[in-house]
């Protein structure tokens, strides 16, 4: 070693150096489009290739959408207003037919009279849904939220308001069950009076309750039968009814997978992996068909709920797999955790284990939410009445045979945006999740 | 012994070990499969004991402390903690945990808690405390961990050292009786490693019981009252800890401790 070297290897900082500003780069719009558009020979023809392929789209489809037609009684008007506007043979929509038939694809059959049903209840359903949402808003609501598959049932079916009070009323017999017995006799037997009295409840004296409340205060809506329902409506139970009861369905599923009871585990992995193994369709046909036959002979089990038992079997398989793979990213040591700490089982899962589990799987399960939703049109072929099956009824009038494309948009958007909406929603809350620890 | 890090002053005089039994091993015997990590495993602790057990790796150090609190389970033999059995029954299982505080080498603290939800969520569920007293609770003991003034942080903005304090707290707060200590300072960056053993110390000069499997020979030497040394499943030797250090009676011992103190 030479001495020079040892004279430079010895060094002493004197003073640290400060935090500093990163350099600032140039920005600007010539410059963003040199580095992603036209940065080399390949990418300026791939760019140019892409612009064209764009053009010839929007050509294509712009006078279409520009000549659009609105008011109209039937597709012959439409052509005749086209005709004397743009001149034959130039493309033209005929929106007309949705102004003039809207109230069908979002109703269905319903009776017009009662359109303020649907309405309201969709009202009703956002506010219910919006502290569920949204934990900014103050955590009361909750209650309302609660109360709120009650009140819709009301408004959209009608009938006596005392059925679903109690029916509702079971639930609080469950509840209280629990807290009766929580201290006394231990979380097990809480839960499974919890469980078994408003079951019994159910079975011998909600009807009577009913019938007897409803002699005494003959207070309700006009019934409404779930045959009349379609378009939009439709959709949204199913969809809604399916999303709300397949979530926590799933996570019991899941939760069941990972048992370490035998049976338990064995029932949720059958179970899983028959209804994820076989297409929907042939569940929903198994809801419209085979379910007579194993029911005894005269039971009027109502076909749109049959759909939605299956719909949300269906999803809550998909929901438990989900679920597992949030469960499984877990490391160890936060069951670890819980445990030391001496939370039982079901206070490590809801305290612990499944806010982080679910945190991860948002994307998965809201993805599950989306493709349950669209896949709610499949009860076409089952004859319930979803908007695309609505759209066939529209053609089968004199009046708009012949309209296709401008029926199919107007679905596919209200579609894009319920499914548009979940995903930003999902979007949202991964990012209000987001907390410093990751 | 030169050799071991220097060992810090402590205050003795709290430091009492009484005749009443904490946790009685018997006989108790562990398999992994057909693996028999825990072999004829006899240890009573007795209240105010601070106990320090070291050995190589996989010589079933840490897989001992945690069969006391069940986190794992044993085949054979009987653990007594606080005179509760140890058997498959969940409620023992869950009288036993929420008595016997515990410490992880990776903490294990909830990420999706604030640090004074973590040291309320189990007094809270638990012991039924109403939040507010668990809160008070709470900064109590993160005071004496020296870190109130993060309580409303999460664990992933805080540093090692500072989130293996936090866990500390958060074991405290349930007011156990036992602390168990997996290999706490084994996963810290050296400049942490002393805030983390100074709260340890500052709990046994309390008065804490204390099972601790860790490799700090200094924080042995300073504060243990008994040394334990295990290989292949088995406790080897255990003594007080000069003589443990300075006259080690088995091969094996030796040769380890030539091994971590030699350099």
């Amino acid at each position: 070693m030479s001495d020079t070297h040892a004279q430079t290897a010895a060094y002493v900082r004197e003073s640290m150096i400060g935090q500093s500003a990163p350099p600032t780069g140039q920005s600007g719009a010539i410059r963003w489009m040199r580095e992603n558009l036209f940065s080399g020979v390949t990418n300026t023809i791939l760019t140019l290739v892409s612009i064209y392929v764009i053009w010839v789209i929007v050509s294509h489809l712009f006078p279409w959408f520009a000549n659009s037609i609105w008011r109209a009684d039937s597709l012959t008007q439409c052509r005749e207003i086209r005709d004397a506007t743009v001149g034959a043979d130039a493309p033209a929509a005929c929106f007309a037919v949705i102004v003039d038939r809207w109230q069908q694809l979002v109703f269905g059959f319903y009776p017009q009279d009662k359109y303020w049903r649907p309405v309201l209840a969709l009202v009703v359903f956002l506010a219910a849904i919006a502290p569920i949402l949204f934990q900014s808003l103050p955590r009361k609501a909750l209650w309302f939220s609660a109360a709120a598959p009650f009140l819709l049932f009301f408004l959209l079916w009608g009938g006596s308001v005392w059925l679903p009070v109690c029916v509702a009323l079971g639930f609080v017999i469950g509840a209280v069950a629990y807290r009766l017995l929580v201290a006394s006799a231990g979380t097990l037997t809480a839960t499974l009076a919890a469980i078994v009295l408003p079951l019994l409840y159910w079975l011998f004296l909600a009807g009577p309750l009913d019938a007897a409340l409803t002699a005494v205060a003959p207070v309700g809506l006009e019934y409404v039968q779930s045959k009349d329902f379609g378009g939009f409506t439709l959709s949204f139970i199913i969809g809604v009814a399916g999303i709300a009861l397949s979530l926590p369905l799933g996570i019991l599923l899941a939760l069941g997978r990972q048992s370490h009871l035998f049976i338990i585990k064995m029932i949720s992995v059958g179970f899983i992996e028959v209804i994820r193994g076989v297409p929907l369709i042939v569940w929903l046909f198994t809801a419209s068909l085979l379910l007579n036959y194993f029911l005894p002979p005269g039971t009027n089990f109502d076909l749109m709920l049959r759909v939605i038992i299956m719909v949300t079997l269906f999803s809550a398989a998909y929901i438990a797999e989900v679920v597992r793979g949030g469960l499984a990213a877990l490391p160890k040591g936060q069951y670890e955790g819980a445990d030391s700490l001496g939370l039982d089982y079901w206070q490590s899962m809801r305290l612990v284990i499944l806010p982080q589990a679910l945190k991860i799987s948002i994307p998965g399960i809201v993805n599950t939410f989306i493709g349950l939703f669209k896949d709610t049109t499949l009860v076409v072929f089952i004859g319930l009445l979803d908007p695309i099956g609505l759209t066939n009824a529209i053609r089968a009038s004199t009046d708009w045979n012949g309209v296709y494309w401008e029926l199919f948009i107007f679905v596919g958007l209200m579609f894009f945006i319920a499914c548009f909406s979940m995903g930003r929603y999902s979007l949202f809350l991964e990012k209000k999740l987001q907390r410093e620890h990751r | 012994m030169a050799d071991i890090a220097q060992a810090p002053a402590v205050d003795r005089s709290q430091m009492k070990v009484s005749d009443e039994v904490a946790v009685q091993i018997t006989e108790m015997n562990k398999w992994y499969g057909t693996f028999h990590v825990l072999r004829d495993i006899n240890l009573t602790v007795y209240r105010g004991e601070r106990i320090v057990i070291c050995g190589p790796s996989g010589s079933g150090k840490s897989t001992l402390i945690r069969c006391i609190n069940a986190l794992e389970e044993h085949q054979a033999g009987k653990i007594t903690v606080d005179g509760t059995l140890l058997s498959s029954d969940l409620k023992n299982i869950d009288k036993i945990r929420s008595e016997v505080g515990m410490c992880f080498q990776h903490f294990n603290l909830f990420p999706h808690l604030t640090i004074l939800e973590n040291c309320t969520l189990a007094p809270i569920w638990v012991r039924k405390i109403p939040k507010k007293e668990a809160e008070e609770t709470a900064m109590h003991f993160l005071n004496k961990v020296k870190i109130p003034d993060q309580a409303n942080k999460y664990p992933g903005q805080l540093s090692g050292g500072q989130q293996q304090r936090v866990a500390i707290a958060r074991s405290l707060c349930m007011r156990p009786r036992i602390m168990l200590f997996d290999e706490p300072t084994s996963a810290l960056d050296p400049e942490m490693i002393k805030e983390v053993l100074d709260t340890m110390i500052e709990l046994a000069e309390e008065g804490m019981t204390m099972l601790c499997v860790t490799h700090e020979m200094g924080f042995a030497q300073a504060v243990a009252n008994r040394v334990i040394f295990m290989d292949q499943g088995q406790i080897v030797e255990q003594n007080e800890p000069k003589e443990f250090f300075n006259n080690p009676k088995s091969d094996r011992t030796k040769l380890f401790l030539s091994q971590i103190l030699g350099h």
